[in-house]
């Protein structure tokens, strides 16, 4: 019997959304801490973060501690036709941290579905998104947004890549200002500007921004893209916990990779993004393949935020022995504190070191209050 | 269920003594901060503000870590830190301009490395490795313009108000690199949480930006 009460919350996590994920059908993924350095240098931009910690193997090959997760999962499994592998991991990958510059290892669990992604997988895997940051706080937001409205808009005008590049980053910062200069910058029309200047406020409640969206969409692509989220939010309508779901399309992820539905979760009280997802069929076609693939990751460390009330004590009792106390004795009577359901730690002297609530002392014959 | 506070981060010293007014004139006023007296953090619980004053550099890391849910930073820090935050508006305050500087006699030998002294020095990487230039970088804290005088450095990549510091030393500006203004930033997941009070807050803003 697991006793809840002393597991971490990124532990208790872990618990539950094992659990979520096994009912789903979703198998146990295992793998190894190092991985050849070849495959980030071949998908670098994949990557949430720009260093890896690297080293030489003992015959002489390029290691690296892996950074990500879902990339070896592709490398690693195979195309099968017409069917769908699920798997689901809990890792520790190590990236430089943002803000700090410095690596950091991060506890993350997640899941991928790769082969056929339709509508049913595609909603499944939303679904699974949604009820896993639940596991986690039930004051959540998950933001949704299609790849493919963006990709349609800056085909419009082929004004190369270092535009979009900024575009995207404008997006993503929800900055129309520095939006509206760029597209001055590289000259595109009056119209592409205003669109993507009206794009910067579609965000929120869903049929809102779908309602938004009617005005906007006039080209077959958009139009597919906007379809596609109207089918989603039916099916999120259905749920609990529609209006936890939303969507915003400041939700860029690198176009090299993402196409279609992309993802994010926010947790409130935790300042950064808690989960983030995607589909990624772009990835795999790079990588030679023929599936498709879609899956999230959830970075467990920063539940931290979420407990931040310090415990109080670090055992509840420190019992005080001596060099004439028999061992049997001094064992049973603290076995006994401890059958109560108290923590005990058992020490010759007064530990300077540690926080107690009681001090009780083992007399020869029974534990009394030290006085 | 009663309104949360909204915590704002705002830049010590004038840009943030102007941009305050500007939240002022725009309905979130919180009358204690003009007190006479050391405190750094006011509030206005009926308007759901807490203002805190913190080193301008230093805005946006109280934001992306989520102890202030908004603030108000320069684009020369925002561009230097690269925060992930959302940069929701432009305060059209605080112009100025980051720009390259250099003795009144400078000419760029191409054919060696440039030395470039600055406190911004992402800005700096970023703008050299823009025009493929090398460049060795000086990392100073302040008194830039005296690097090149001295022989420290060639030029120097800072921020020019008005140009009279530069006059009197004898640079002048060299190349421009961007424009800078106060910006309005939002923690990402604040935005999440604190939506419409942080869109009615924006609103607010622009119709005072729209003013000047």
């Amino acid at each position: 019997m697991i006793d809840e009460s002393i597991l971490k919350a990124e532990e208790k996590a872990v618990y539950n959304l094992r659990s979520l994920y096994a009912r789903y059908g979703y198998q146990p993924y295992k793998m190894s801490k190092f991985e050849e350095y070849d495959l980030y240098a071949r998908n670098k931009d994949f990557l949430v973060s720009d260093g890896i910690i690297s080293f030489t193997d003992t015959n002489g090959k390029l290691m690296a501690l892996k950074p990500d997760v879902t990339l070896s999962i592709l490398k690693n499994s195979k195309d099968v036709p017409h069917c769908t592998q699920r798997v689901y991991y809990n890792e520790n990958v190590y990236r430089i941290s943002g803000d700090t510059h410095q690596f950091k290892e991060i506890m993350q669990t997640g899941l991928e579905c790769i082969g056929i992604i339709d509508f049913f997988n595609t909603t499944e895997v939303l679904k699974l998104a949604a009820r896993s940051l639940e596991t986690l706080s039930p004051n959540y937001v998950l933001e949704i947004s299609h790849m493919g409205i963006l990709n349609a808009l800056l085909e419009e005008e082929d004004a190369g890549d270092r535009f979009n590049e900024e575009i995207t980053s404008c997006l993503d910062e929800k900055n129309p200002h520095e939006l509206s200069r760029i597209c001055r910058k590289y000259q595109v029309s009056d119209t592409l500007r205003e669109k993507l200047l009206e794009f910067v406020h579609i965000y929120g409640e869903r049929h809102q921004v779908l309602r938004d969206l009617d005005a906007f969409c006039d080209t077959v692509p958009l139009i597919a893209a906007k379809e596609e989220l109207q089918r989603i939010s039916d099916v999120f309508d259905e749920t609990p916990y529609s209006d936890k779901v939303r969507f915003d399309f400041s939700l860029v992820n690198d176009m090299k990779y993402y196409n279609g539905i992309v993802f994010q979760g926010f947790i409130a009280g935790i300042p950064e993004v808690v989960l983030t997802g995607g589909q990624y069929d772009r990835l795999l076609s790079r990588m030679g393949r023929k599936s498709s693939g879609l899956g999230f990751a959830i970075y467990l460390d920063l539940l931290d935020y979420l407990h931040q009330d310090p415990r109080d004590y670090d055992v509840d009792v420190v019992v005080l022995y001596n060099d004439d106390t028999q061992r049997e004795a001094l064992e049973k009577a603290v076995e006994g504190l401890r059958s109560e359901g108290e923590t005990v730690s058992v020490q010759r002297e007064i530990p300077g070191h540690l926080n107690f609530r009681k001090l009780m002392n083992f007399n020869g014959e029974e534990i009394v209050p030290y006085e | 269920m009663s309104k949360e506070m909204l915590n704002i981060a705002l830049p010590k010293g004038r840009l943030g003594e102007k941009v305050y007014s500007m939240f002022e004139k725009a309905g979130y006023e919180c009358p204690s901060i003009h007190e006479k007296n050391r405190k750094l953090i006011f509030e206005n619980e009926e308007k759901g503000v807490r203002y805190f004053w913190v080193k301008p550099s230093d805005v946006a890391i109280y934001v992306e870590r989520g102890a202030a849910d908004i603030g108000v930073a320069g684009k020369d820090i925002l561009n230097e830190y690269e925060p992930n935050v959302y940069e929701l508006l432009d305060l059209n305050t605080g112009i100025c301009k980051m720009m390259v500087a250099a003795p009144a006699n400078f000419h760029d030998d191409k054919s060696r490395t440039l030395r470039v002294a600055t406190k911004f020095v992402n800005v700096a990487r970023t703008y050299y490795a823009s025009k493929s230039r090398d460049i060795d970088i000086i990392k100073l804290n302040g008194s830039i313009e005296i690097a090149p005088i001295l022989g420290l450095s060639d030029v120097i990549v800072d921020i020019v108000e008005t140009g009279t510091t530069l006059r009197e030393n004898n640079l002048k500006v060299y190349e421009d690199i961007f424009p800078i203004s106060a910006r309005l930033i939002s923690n990402k997941s604040s935005f999440q949480f604190k939506t419409s009070q942080i869109e009615d807050l924006v609103e607010a803003m622009k119709v005072q930006v729209d003013r000047k």
